[in-house]
């Protein structure tokens, strides 16, 4: 393990300059695409210029100062750990606390959810390769993976209101994270909470089960076909066995790699899904943030993406490093095939 | 290419199916407008809400407007918009992996840092934050935007397919006999990385027409007047509790149409792999 160590710190230190590049990209992008005065030249009463002007200029994001003189003060706030402040005056770190949690409320149980089912999805169909249950589930998968995440919340959105109708009761919230006003015991704020849950979890998931099962039994059918799995067979090892220990476990790590490189898919999905929902996470903080030319919340919102997307590497990293010791050397010493 | 090869895909029942559909929901987009009499911005004043009916096929809006021209107007946008996003990305990728791979050094490693970069970010959050560039802009901006967040992991592949594919020996030989860089590129890399860009083109179609509908939606896609399928179904949402015919046909035509692009990406990708999982015996 102790050659791990080198290539973990090797691989961080590049994570953690790419990190500070894409959010840089991230600052510079919006500060070059967003119109920041906007916001406030449309509120009613419309302020005088000055005043517009004053506000812009305290936030740092008045465009008569050069781009790199912006830049520059946000970035040495953002070492400092301060990310600025939105449109409406409030400490962009602090809100991106409020919004990063409730963004995890819906996104680790679909997640977890999606991930579990999916790959035991995946192992059924492939064991029962060619059955009626693998065919309905490789068919359903690939109409899953069609449809785009909004239509499927708003499919999904559609049929809770219908159920509700049809049962006369309140059984799924759809919109917002609980109901607003609603008093009651901690129970039955529990309780609320999880009904609003269900039906965005159930989008998320649903995504997840049908790519994991697609991937973990293409991952699956190939190992079987393998040799050393055919001579397990030949040798008379058990039809379990050989499934566990010969196929099923050396596809795991690809399966990992996989799910490590699919955060990014993940965010795109989670932010539209917020955005149907109501959900008052990170995804539709972005989306509100670009349309009010928020230039700093835009920018901590990119920051905190490319921290999520590169630390969901790492584990795959340290799990490829521990498994295969090629990979633990610098690129100058691996040998070339 | 050999003959063999593609006499295989012709007779793969999933990439001709998937073709056929998508050319039936090009012919749709084109030239179904005019089997119908209503135009997208007309309005009917016997009809509001209606749902389908033998006068309008579709239904029709709350305010009366013909759901089947508008759904129609949307997917011929786009359609357009896919295809040229995905041919775009698909021949950016092709130019930058070629490129990248062929020369080698100082080039090689910039442009490949450049991919990494972009990678470190997710690809719709670029295409997000740089969306209010559209504002009072021609949709081929969209068209650019798209491609740029589409292209960078094929530059990779088709990066990697060539660098293995100049050590050989007829690149070499072709080197030797002086032929250019760019003779090489176009006569002995590209022909070899035909099926990969082929099959990378239509799954970018679906990969397109999903970044442009999620945009659309979310208001910063393509801009009002001009419409979408997802400017559509981003209205026929607000009403598809009452009205499910504003939402449900445009929402059927865009599945149909990522079913039908992932059909041909995938299917020409088992039927030209021989050792794809789709073919284990």
């Amino acid at each position: 393990m102790a050659a791990v160590l080198p290539f973990l710190l090797r691989r961080a230190a590049g994570h953690l300059l790419l990190v500070a590049l894409a959010a840089s990209l991230c600052y510079l992008l919006a500060a070059a695409c967003l119109r920041p005065g906007a916001d406030f030249e449309a509120r009613h009463p419309r302020p005088p210029q000055q005043v517009i002007d004053a506000e812009l200029s305290r936030l740092g994001l008045a465009a008569d100062r050069p781009l790199a003189a912006r830049y520059a003060r946000w970035a040495a706030g953002v070492v400092r750990g301060d990310f600025g402040r939105t449109a409406d005056d409030r400490a962009v770190a602090a809100e991106l606390g409020r919004r990063c949690r409730a963004s995890a409320r819906l996104l680790l149980p679909g997640t977890v959810i999606g991930a579990v089912l999916g790959v035991a999805l995946g192992v059924r169909g492939a064991a029962r390769r060619h059955g009626p249950g693998d065919r309905l589930g490789t068919v359903a998968a690939v109409a899953v993976l069609a449809i785009p995440a909004f239509v499927l919340a708003t499919l999904l959105q559609l049929g809770a209101q219908w159920i509700n109708t049809a049962t006369g009761m309140r059984i799924f919230g759809y919109v917002g994270e609980y109901t607003p006003g609603e008093s009651g015991g901690a129970l039955a704020g529990l309780g609320d909470r999880l009904r609003h849950l269900a039906v965005p979890t159930m989008t998320i998931a649903l995504g997840q089960i049908a790519l994991y099962s697609r991937y973990q039994r293409t991952m699956l059918l190939d190992a079987l076909a393998a040799g050393h799995v055919r001579a397990a067979r030949a040798r008379g090892v058990p039809g379990g066995t050989v499934l566990r220990k010969y196929a099923l476990r050396p596809t795991l790590i690809p399966v990992a790699t996989f799910a490590a490189y699919q955060a990014g898919p993940l965010l795109t999905g989670m932010t539209l899904t917020e955005k149907v929902f109501g959900w008052h996470g990170m995804g539709e903080w972005l989306v509100d943030s670009i349309a009010r030319g928020d230039v700093n919340a835009v920018a901590a919102i990119g920051c905190c993406a490319a921290v999520l997307v590169l630390t969901a590497r790492l584990p795959a990293d340290l799990l490829a490093a521990a498994l295969d010791p090629r990979v633990r050397l610098p690129p100058h010493e691996r040998m070339s095939t | 290419m050999s003959g063999g090869r593609w006499r295989r895909v012709a007779g793969a029942p999933a990439p001709a199916t998937g073709l056929v559909v998508m050319f039936a929901l090009f012919v749709l987009a084109f030239a179904g407008p005019r089997l119908r009499p209503w135009r997208y911005d007309e309005v009917d004043f016997t009809a509001f809400g209606a749902p389908p009916s033998a006068e309008h096929w579709f239904g029709t809006t709350q305010d009366g407007r013909d759901v089947y021209a508008l759904t129609l107007r949307g997917m011929r946008r786009s359609l357009v918009i896919g295809l040229l996003a995905a041919l775009g990305a698909t021949g950016a990728a092709a130019l930058v992996g070629i490129v990248a791979g062929l020369l080698g050094g100082r080039l090689d490693r910039l442009l490949m840092w450049v991919v990494d970069l972009l990678l470190a970010l997710p690809t719709f959050l670029i295409i997000l934050i740089a969306a209010p560039l559209l504002r009072g802009r021609s949709w081929l901006l969209l068209v650019v935007l798209i491609a740029a967040a589409l292209w960078m992991i094929t530059a990779r592949i088709v990066r990697a397919v060539t660098l293995s594919l100049e050590r050989r020996e007829y690149v070499v030989a072709a080197r030797l006999m002086g032929a250019s860089p760019f003779a090489i590129m176009c006569r002995h890399i590209a022909p070899h990385l035909a099926a990969l860009l082929i099959i990378d083109a239509a799954l970018n179609v679906g990969a397109a027409v999903t970044a442009e509908a999620g945009l659309s939606y979310l208001g910063l896609g393509v801009q009002p007047p001009d419409s979408s399928l997802g400017t559509v179904l981003a209205e026929g949402a607000q009403s598809a509790a009452g009205y499910p015919w504003t939402f449900g046909f445009a929402a059927g035509l865009l599945v149909l149409t990522l079913l039908a692009a992932h059909l041909i990406g995938d299917g020409l990708c088992d039927a030209l792999d021989p050792t794809s999982a789709g073919r284990v015996r």
